[in-house]
């Protein structure tokens, strides 16, 4: 069984949204609305219940030459973002139903005829990615095209990706990929080319990998993300201290209480 | 933005001036490639450009809570509801007052009943609360207090409904069984219960709950025990002097943990003292401290009359307190996600003082 993984490569991406398109498409998601961040073509502005894949415009002071812009004019680089399908995922350790599963590909996927809405993977995604839908109840976000991937299929936003900025593939093979890429940036000049997967904090790396140019917070990806099991240990040592006190206060106090 | 012209603007007249200045435009454009002047937005001016310091036009990484006021109010039920089972039952073992040990299994079933109620309503889809048990995950703190809920409502009810029918029909071995057991369970369950939810918000990834995940039980099971112990002054148990005890522990305890809240001075913790969230967590830390502290101490040297006036007062301020502070840490909780610096590690300018 093979594990797979996305890999997107921002140096590549145009910023035509065909992704955006495609996972809209192909998974019948509701449209997200027109209000538009910064200057820029970026009507999703992040990811949530009704956007799986967010291409993002990060606008960037002139650089002469990057993105075959006229040096004068502002540079845009884009970044197709998307679940990042981690290795610890905080939402599916969260979930209370089982409705959030690891797949036999490796993705996280959301089962919507198991999710109760209870709201509680939202705020243990490091990524804000998962949302709860307000009308519908349930929380949702993308599912590495499970039912594609089952019929042997590559995910509907690489197939529809123009450039191959979205690779599909799998995951350790891409890993190798993403580094040659990186090298191969690095030796042209594009020295800020960085590889994004997490890999070195709790979530444990992800199955969605990103290749970005300078700092990946200029992406909205966090430097120090971190799945929420790791506070477990240290919130139920206090709730077992908390209920000693409370066990062991409450005795005293009726035992010392001469009148009872 | 976007402003209107002069008022004189369509009705100009042409003359050598403004052709010259036209000329000029012209001429500049086709020497240097663009033109500068104010009110013109030239390429590279004021253009929102993402960057680590403005991470991506500020809209937040994190996503926030999705709770409605049915949790908040849940937090402070079930704190309460858990203590009290916990009050009763040691009440009951160490032979004390009767009707304080009946009311405060009324508490705790009333809790054990509102509870679930609450957390049905909250859920996305209320028909598919069943769902939750499917399975028991260790790792899910909502798994394991859902567990705990259910482990406390039927034992809390079951001990209310079972001292009720002996008070009534007379003692039988079948009551005296579930009265028992019932007690015993509510009070392995209502231990954790009453404070499980400091660990359910702290093990997030809302950076101002997971940065006090050490002392939110403590601060939330303090808080829960001073409800239970005002809504038992409330119900005229004010000569308890063991309530008196647990009531003015409690008081210190949440006394220490305001003034902690107020003076630390991490990142991340903001919401907690700044802004409406601030003022919320400092009405409420107000009332489950510092105030029912004084009116207990107070009351500890009046006389009988007043004493039971300042102790009713001290309950009731423990009881809005409580029900204040954990509004006030779901609300911090929501000011928190909001802050797109916090995950991306980026200080904010205007709060340097903090960093120092």
């Amino acid at each position: 069984m093979s594990r797979t993984a996305f890999l997107t490569d921002s140096t590549l991406c145009i910023g035509c949204k065909a992704c955006e398109v495609a996972c809209k498409e192909w998974n019948g998601v509701g449209e997200d609305g027109l209000e538009w961040s910064g200057f820029s073509y970026d009507n999703t502005g992040a990811l949530g219940h009704s956007t799986w894949r967010h291409v993002k415009f990060v606008e960037h002071a002139p650089q002469p030459g990057f993105g075959g812009n006229a040096p004068e004019l502002n540079s845009w680089a884009f970044s197709s973002d998307v679940c990042k399908h981690c290795e610890n995922a905080g939402c599916l350790e969260a979930c209370p139903t089982g409705a959030i599963v690891r797949t036999e590909f490796g993705g996280v996927y959301v089962q919507p005829d198991i999710c109760n809405g209870c709201a509680y993977c939202v705020i243990a995604c490091p990524f804000g990615v998962v949302e709860r839908n307000r009308d519908d109840g349930r929380a949702f976000k993308c599912t590495f095209c499970y039912d594609r991937q089952k019929a042997g299929l590559v995910p509907a936003c690489a197939k529809a990706c123009p450039t191959e900025s979205i690779k599909f593939g799998e995951i350790e093979s891409l890993r190798v990929k993403a580094q040659e890429r990186v090298e191969e940036l690095h030796q042209r000049g594009v020295k800020d080319a960085t590889f994004y997967d997490a890999g070195n904090t709790s979530v444990g790396g992800t199955h969605a990998m990103f290749i970005v140019r300078g700092d990946p917070r200029s992406y909205n990806l966090p430097s120090k993300p971190e799945v929420p099991t790791i506070y477990l240990k240290k919130g139920w040592t206090s709730s077992v201290i908390g209920a000693a006190l409370l066990l062991g206060g409450t005795l005293l106090a009726f035992l010392a209480d001469g009148e009872r | 933005m976007r402003r209107t012209p002069h008022d004189g603007m369509p009705s100009r007249t042409p003359d050598l001036t403004t052709e010259q200045r036209l000329a000029e435009i012209r001429r500049e454009a086709e020497q240097r490639g663009e033109v500068k002047a104010a009110g013109v937005r030239p390429s590279g001016a004021p253009f929102p450009i993402a960057s680590p310091e403005t991470g991506y036009y500020g809209i937040p990484l994190l996503k926030e809570p999705a709770w409605t006021w049915e949790v908040p109010l849940y937090f402070f039920v079930g704190g309460a509801a858990g203590a009290a089972a916990v009050v009763g039952a040691i009440a009951d073992y160490t032979g004390a007052d009767r009707k304080l040990v009946r009311d405060a299994r009324w508490i705790a079933a009333a809790g054990a009943v509102i509870s679930p109620a609450l957390l049905i309503a909250d859920l996305g889809r209320p028909q598919r609360f069943l769902n939750m048990m499917r399975v028991f995950k260790p790792q899910s703190p909502m798994s394991v207090g859902v567990w705990t809920l259910l482990g406390f409502s039927g034992a809390a009810t079951a001990t209310a409904f079972a001292g009720f029918m002996r008070e009534r029909y007379g003692p039988s071995l079948p009551l005296r069984v579930m009265e028992n057991a019932g007690q015993a369970a509510s009070l392995a369950f209502g231990l954790p219960f009453s404070n499980y939810t400091g660990v359910l918000i702290g093990a997030t990834t809302i950076p101002v709950w997971n940065r006090n995940v050490g002392n939110l039980p403590l601060h939330f099971g303090a808080s829960g025990l001073s409800a239970a112990v005002g809504m038992l002054e409330m119900m005229r148990h004010r000569k308890s002097r063991a309530l008196q005890m647990l009531g003015l522990g409690a008081a210190i305890f949440e006394s220490w943990e305001g003034w902690r809240i107020e003076s630390r001075r991490q990142p991340g913790l903001d919401p907690l003292r700044r802004g409406t969230s601030g003022w919320i967590v400092r009405t409420g830390g107000m009332l489950s401290g510092p105030v029912p502290a004084a009116l207990r101490a107070l009351s500890i040297i009046s006389s009988n009359e007043r004493s039971h006036a300042l102790r009713r007062w001290a309950g009731i301020s423990a009881v809005a307190g409580s029900l204040i502070t954990r509004i006030a840490w779901v609300q911090a909780g929501h000011v928190s996600a909001r802050d797109w610096r916090e995950p991306l590690e980026i200080s904010d300018p205007l709060c340097t003082e903090k960093r120092v």
